[in-house]
């Protein structure tokens, strides 16, 4: 039994209990991020098309390359890691399974991102 | 002054606790009739998450460089296979599409472009442009 009003408990907790302004913000936060940083990553794939490994070494080899390409996965799975968060909450209603794949989502984002950053610099460090 | 007890705060005593209340969920896509706007709204989501399939090949792709020639080889000739180049040119116009109308988006969040015809306009504008984009990429490629 609570001795607070049903005003008092309903103020600011919207339909997402907690944290939902946060998690709007981030979101458009990485997709300002991604703008550049995608169109970026399109131009470079179109200009290293079919390159074999030394070739692309080459290039991730390059600091400037090596920087735009961490950013560019980092944004990409954090941005992904969002999306597919509002989308569960909106679609899936069942509890333990929501729960189940907001879990997933996080281990895909840290697994994923992960392997990508480490694999880039491998690479470009001459691993 | 005494204030009158509204029903609706009487009543509450009597339902279930508001945990466990049936509260609206959201979205009722299907009792909508298709639009332009609904219909471009709703691929913003269906573009998202095979882009997040997509961030998986990318992963693969990278890691593979990581593990050394062969293996970077392997990725490449299967991303250079007619399956491989289906999958990156849908990619690509989901790329294209998830940007573009993100960007729209962005602009309607500073309260830009709200009034019906803009929306249209905006939308005609927004495909247009992720195809050309997904055009001009392709045809560079091949």
């Amino acid at each position: 039994m609570s001795m607070r009003s049903p005003l008092g408990r309903a103020r600011g907790l919207g339909v997402t209990k907690e944290g939902g302004a946060r998690h709007w913000w981030r979101e458009r936060m990485s997709s300002m991020a991604l703008a550049p940083l995608a169109l970026w990553f399109v131009f470079s794939m179109v200009s290293i098309v079919g390159a074999d490994h030394a070739a692309y070494a080459l290039w991730l080899g390059d600091p400037g390359n090596t920087l735009l390409m961490s950013l560019f996965v980092a944004a990409v799975f954090v941005h992904a890691g969002q999306g597919l968060t509002v989308v569960t909450e909106d679609y899936i209603h069942n509890e333990p399974v929501k729960i189940a794949m907001l879990i997933g989502i996080k281990a895909f984002v840290y697994l994923f991102g992960g392997a990508s950053l480490l694999a880039i610099f491998k690479v470009a460090f001459g691993g | 002054m005494m204030r009158k007890v509204l029903p609706s705060m009487k009543a509450d005593k009597s339902t279930s606790p508001p945990l466990t209340r049936q509260r609206p969920l959201s979205p009722h896509l299907q009792v909508y009739r298709p639009q332009i706007t609904s219909m471009l709204s709703i691929m913003q989501r269906l573009t998202g998450v095979p882009l997040a399939g997509g961030a998986v090949l990318l992963a693969y792709w990278l890691s593979s460089a990581a593990y050394g020639p062969d293996a970077f080889a392997r990725a490449q000739a299967l991303f250079g296979s007619w399956v491989g180049q289906v999958v990156l040119f849908g990619l690509t116009f989901a790329l294209f599409y998830h940007l573009c109308n993100g960007i729209r988006h962005l602009l309607w969040d500073i309260g830009f472009g709200f009034d019906m015809p803009t929306l249209r306009a905006s939308g005609i504008i927004m495909v247009t442009t992720a195809l050309t984009l997904t055009a001009a990429v392709w045809i560079s490629v091949l």
